[in-house]
């Protein structure tokens, strides 16, 4: 939300998606609403508009350059930081009792417990939903 | 059932429907176990493990999900894996790798879970449970389950659903906490099964103390996933089981989705492959609601932790230090006797039968109040293990005491044991003792014996002059009077009034 913001008051040159021209990228279909609806309700995202759906399009499109690279043999790597020791820890008390600082970010809270609404609210069907989606 | 007008198709048609109806069914049970593990503090922060704290006292930044956090694994639950995975003949990977697996729910702050989907901590082992055969303990059978895997993953906090309010309260104290998820292989068949193996494995993790597995504390959790099928034909339709509560609801919830299955495939009807829960106070499996269709988990390997190496003694770097190493031979040096191990310990040293050892084990504390009492008296284990398991575990059972809340100490039990050894007093007498011991008034087995007067009387003349005075006074009945070699006299079958004239030694 704030990296929005904070990107709504400067004007940058918006990055463009642009793939190598000698490489034959095998790109899918165009994703399809079913593909995007079923983002939607797993990620909680919204696309908004036919823009936001050509900028996932266009990601995709780039990353799929990585089909190019022969991995044949090769071990596949997480991160680059994958052969770093793992730091563990001993098993000691030293974090916790901080109640009031935590329930300060509650919007609403019942005698130091969080509140949340009863169950999941899962995202209503395509059909009944306000989305451009259903357009497409 | 459609019946057609042709009464000898009919008849046919009926038969071919009975016939399929007797075909055997084979269930088919599989279970996945949550064992939360035994540490002070969480599996990647700092907070406190306890049960029953103010609601959001043992939390930290990064329980919380709060932005900036990062996990930092504690040494303790790794090693708590290591013991549970030897403990279970499993192959120990020497790396194993984290995971997120997201989801959206109140008590999960983060929207995902830590957990090691791809390569867990330990692979393939197994576990033995013994069995009794129609109830009668007198009959054991050993049967294993294979275990897939067992990896470490974080708990979640707990939701208090406030239904007149519509509202849902979340206390994240839990989460976070070091869970183990035991896999089962679907090699067992009925609830008894079930429940028998969960058992073995709750007495194995308290032996070890990676968890204490209490299942009315939430320290141990069971989903069961129950199908049906033919002999010969593929695996039916599974379902998952939750929200079982106790080793004894297992077993009945196991048996009903069994049931359930079968009346519902026979009837003509189909299985869901849908997550059920179990309702106690019903008896019954209901489906669960908030089903929001097949879950995609979207796994992805968990960015902020590399692999977790674990070493043993060929592998141990030289240069390591201490704190950064989890040994898996110098764990596997430590293992203590699991229960199979005591079991077959206690057999051989007392010479009791396995049923015997199954029973002290199962029992917390006794098999230490049995080898106490032992100690301290002359009496041969083989004599005591009747004493505990008929004469002590029933009472603790009638009146739901533990061995530590036991009246009867070890030492009042083998001081009354060592009389009744010595001839003291009768084995009907010392009955009689035990139960004025269970009173708990604070008095001796002497103090009892000599109060309701049941020393036995050694003296052959005084027994055969009381033995006189009884046939003379009973002309019409006769009393058979036993010598015993020992030269006690017994009388089984002293008549009710001459019993109360007499002194309760001869009882």
């Amino acid at each position: 939300m704030l990296n929005c913001y904070l990107k709504g008051q400067q004007e940058h040159e918006r990055p463009e998606f642009i793939p190598y021209a000698h490489l034959r990228i095998r790109t899918k279909q165009k994703v399809t609403v079913e593909v995007l609806d079923h983002l939607e309700h797993l990620a909680l995202v919204d696309f908004r508009d036919s823009e936001g759906v050509e900028r996932l399009q266009k990601a995709i499109q780039f990353a799929d350059q990585l089909h190019e690279v022969n991995t044949d043999g090769v071990e596949p790597m997480d991160s680059v930081l994958e052969d770093r020791c793992l730091y563990l820890r001993e098993d000691d008390v030293t974090e916790g009792n901080c109640t009031e600082e935590l329930l300060k970010n509650a919007r609403e809270k019942v005698e130091e417990y969080f509140v949340a609404p009863p169950g999941n609210i899962p995202l209503p069907k395509l059909e009944e939903r306000e989305t451009f989606l259903k357009g497409s | 059932l459609c019946l057609w007008g042709h009464p000898y198709l009919n008849s046919i048609f009926l038969l071919f429907f009975f016939f399929f109806s007797l075909t055997p069914w084979v269930p088919v049970v599989g279970l996945e176990i949550h064992a939360q593990i035994s540490s002070n503090s969480k599996l990647f922060s700092g907070s406190q493990v306890q049960f029953a704290a103010p609601p959001n006292s043992l939390v930290s930044f990064f329980d919380a999900s709060l932005p900036g956090t990062l996990p930092v694994l504690n040494r303790r639950c790794v090693e708590a894996a290591v013991m549970t995975g030897l403990a279970l003949n499993c192959s120990i990977n020497k790396k194993s790798l984290f995971d997120r697996k997201h989801y959206f729910y109140a008590d999960l702050p983060a929207g995902y879970q830590i957990t090691q989907q791809r390569v867990p901590i330990a692979v393939n082992g197994s576990l033995s449970y013994s069995l009794c055969i129609d109830n009668k303990m007198s009959q054991m059978v050993t049967k294993t389950v294979r275990i897939k895997q067992i990896q470490l993953e974080q708990d979640s906090g707990k939701s208090l659903h406030d239904d007149v309010r519509s509202q849902t309260l979340v206390d994240l104290n839990r989460a976070g906490v070091g869970l183990m998820e035991v896999v089962m292989e679907p090699d067992m068949c009925c609830g008894e099964e079930a429940a028998a193996a969960v058992r073995e494995l709750q007495l194995i993790l308290q032996t070890l103390g990676s968890s204490q597995a209490v299942m009315a504390e939430g320290q141990l959790r069971v989903d069961a996933n129950v199908s049906v099928h033919h002999p010969g034909e593929p695996y039916g339709v599974r379902t998952e089981v939750k929200n079982i509560n106790s080793i004894r609801f297992l077993a009945k919830a196991v048996d009903y989705e069994i049931e359930r299955q079968i009346e519902e495939l026979e009837s003509g009807g189909t299985i869901l492959n849908e997550t059920r829960a179990f309702d106690s106070k019903l008896g019954c499996t209901v489906p669960m609601r908030d089903k929001e269709g097949k879950q995609d988990y979207r796994f992805m390997p968990e960015p902020n932790l590399p692999p977790l190496i674990l070493y043993n003694a060929r592998s141990l770097p030289a240069n390591m230090n201490h704190q950064q190493v989890v040994n898996i031979d110098w764990i596997h040096e430590r293992l203590p006797d699991l229960p199979s191990v005591k079991r077959a310990k206690l057999v051989e040293q007392y010479g009791i039968l396995p049923e015997h050892s199954f029973t002290l084990l199962n029992e917390a504390g006794l098999t230490e109040f049995f080898e106490d009492v032992i100690k301290q008296t002359q009496m041969k284990p083989k004599k005591v293990i009747g004493w505990i398991l008929n004469d002590l575990l029933s009472y603790l059972k009638q009146h739901s005491l533990t061995v530590k809340e036991s009246p009867v100490s070890s030492f009042l039990l083998a001081d009354l044991l060592n009389r009744l050894e010595k001839k003291e007093i009768s084995s009907t007498a010392a009955k009689q003792v035990f139960a004025e011991l269970w009173k708990g008034e604070g008095k001796t087995p002497l103090e009892i014996v000599k109060e309701k007067k049941l020393q036995l009387i050694q003296d052959q003349e005084d027994l055969e002059r009381i033995c006189q005075a009884v046939i003379d006074g009973q002309e019409n009945e006769v009393i058979i009077c036993q010598c015993r070699k020992d030269g006690v006299l017994a009388l089984p079958h002293l008549l009710g009034r001459t019993r109360s004239s007499l002194p309760g030694s001869l009882v």
